[in-house]
């Protein structure tokens, strides 16, 4: 289980980005949701070691691992997919599993995993993470690399997003069946309803702070009935 | 041969032991030992160091390889290797260069390659250049490589120098014909206080003849390097080169473009980048588990594969 207490970030001229942040994870299915600029990717970077929280603390299964690095956050069971997939020019997608895998990969198995993000294993295994790839191809060897690892907390940041809504709708297939099979926790960062719908829990988070969590049927009525999270006063109702 | 100088082999021209088909292998200056095929002659030169490889028009699917090896410290090798390629052969020449200089004295190899293509011929060259040694000597190696392609013609080469060499200054000069192509994959690192300047020269004479001339590199430490790739179109065609370099610490990085369009229908391109190795992609390896020297490690490799 993955505690938050009292998460604060602030950048430079004292901006405050994230506003003590309390929250537990220990629900199969948590989608953190919220308006643009409200702090939702910068939470999940502090969960991964990326960002340094300003204070507060990070506590995974009753260890504090504030301090810790983003290596050791990732041995002690965090993975985190990028809402922006990094192009590696020479490592290949099957050198990528291997890597996330922690052991060689037999291309069996590299296969299997690219099929479970509806990749056609054979065009891809020897392909190399470079420019040639588009944003649809790169998002799903992004979430195959997740699959790889096997961890017991995955972080997504809007798997859905630079993608086009045909490759979106057969994403969605892949969070479902990764709910069915994955044994750990499963963290998504969205803002599409088809996401929030597989959810146990929705947290929202706006202008730095927790404005609402619950469980999925307490949360998402409110949330597609109105704008009351926008960050324009203007546009609240 | 001792068995530094058969691990040499090894990494130079994959051989591990006595090698099919044709074979030139020369070790500290002098023939080690030499085979023919009925396709493939190997001929002493008589006026100055090296070798002639002839090889017989339509020949196809044979290899020739070449190495050259030092192990003694102070030793300068300068030879000269002309490579005659008959009408429509399809032959892989594997060259290369290794030394092991446990001295303190410099040794050197320069070789001067020059390949003339026949009408429709095929050539994969493919040149590794290593150095080793616990001594203070310095490994320097100067190759020049000189390319006539006739008409239908097909180069392809694949140097590498990845590690061990002081200092080198590689130099390749090419003339294309009608519809002839010249491929070259460079992969460089260098490391310490080196230094390795890379000068490329294309002649695009022919009605479609094209060049794609790509480097890859990664300099290290206190190294430098230079890259200077100048491409001529001087008929219809197609010309791009292309310089990819990864800087860390302290190195530095020189990429100069030189394009020439002499005609009308000439298309060339060239691309340079030199950077470090993106912040991001650390992160994302050390989101798999690795620690940045590990992850630094896999980019590299990967860049150089």
């Amino acid at each position: 289980m993955l505690e938050l207490k009292n998460i604060c970030y602030e950048v430079e001229e004292k901006k405050e980005i994230l506003h003590d942040i309390n929250l537990k994870i220990d629900d199969r299915f948590i989608a953190i949701t919220g308006p643009n600029g409200g702090g939702k990717s910068t939470l999940a970077k502090i969960i991964a070691g990326i960002i340094t929280p300003t204070s507060g603390q990070i506590i995974l299964d009753g260890e504090d691992i504030t301090g810790k690095s983003i290596t050791e956050r990732a041995n002690a069971g965090i993975s985190f997919a990028f809402q922006q997939p990094v192009r590696f020019k020479g490592l290949t997608v099957k050198d990528l599993l291997t890597l996330a895998a922690g052991k060689n990969t037999s291309v069996s198995e590299a296969c299997q995993i690219l099929s479970e993000v509806g990749l056609c294993a054979r065009d891809y295994v020897n392909r190399e993470v470079n420019a040639s790839l588009s944003g649809g191809e790169l998002k799903r060897i992004e979430i195959a690399m997740i699959i790889a690892r096997g961890t017991k907390l995955s972080i997504f940041d809007e798997p859905e997003a630079g993608i086009d809504l045909w490759s979106f709708n057969s994403l969605i297939k892949v969070f479902e069946k990764m709910y069915e099979q994955n044994k750990g926790s499963i963290l998504i960062i969205s803002h599409q309803e088809r996401i929030l719908n597989i959810a146990d829990k929705i947290v929202v988070i706006a202008n730095g702070q927790v404005a609402n969590e619950g469980k999925r049927e307490e949360i998402l009525p409110s949330l597609l009935a109105g704008t009351e999270y926008s960050t324009c006063d203007a546009l609240k109702g | 041969m001792n068995s530094i100088e058969q691990n040499l082999l090894a990494e130079v021209a994959d051989i591990h032991k006595v090698p099919e088909g044709a074979y030139n292998i020369r070790a500290n200056g002098k023939l080690d030992s030499r085979n023919t095929t009925a396709n493939i002659d190997i001929v002493t030169k008589e006026d100055k160091s090296g070798i002639d490889i002839i090889i017989a028009p339509g020949t196809k699917n044979e290899s020739v390889h070449i190495p050259v090896i030092i192990s003694q410290t102070g030793l300068s090798d300068l030879v000269y290797n002309d490579f005659f390629i008959g009408e429509d052969a399809d032959v892989t020449i594997v060259a290369g260069c290794g030394i092991h200089n446990s001295g303190d004295k410099t040794s050197g190899h320069d070789g001067i390659h020059t390949f003339h293509l026949a009408k429709n011929s095929k050539v994969k060259y493919i040149e590794k250049h290593v150095g080793y040694g616990d001594g203070n000597g310095k490994n320097i190696m100067n190759p020049t490589t000189i390319v006539e392609l006739d008409e239908g013609a097909y180069l392809e080469m694949e140097t590498s120098q990845i590690r061990g060499i002081d200092s080198t200054n590689r130099i390749t000069r090419a003339k294309v014909s009608d519809n002839a192509t010249l491929v070259i994959h460079e992969k460089l690192m260098t490391h310490g206080e080196q230094f390795a300047g890379t000068e490329f020269s294309v002649d695009l004479d022919g009605v479609g003849s094209s060049a794609n001339v790509v480097s890859r590199s990664v300099a290290k430490d206190n190294s430098k390097q230079k890259f200077l790739s100048a491409i001529n179109g001087n008929n219809s065609c197609n010309g791009h080169t292309e310089c990819d370099a990864i800087i860390m610490d302290n190195a530095k990085v020189t990429a100069i473009p030189e394009l020439t369009a002499n005609h009308i229908d000439a298309g060339l391109i060239h691309e340079a980048a030199i950077g470090k190795i993106a912040g991001e992609q650390l992160i994302k390896l050390m989101t798999l588990g690795l620690t940045e020297e590990e992850a630094e490690e896999q980019i590299v490799n990967g860049f150089l594969k």
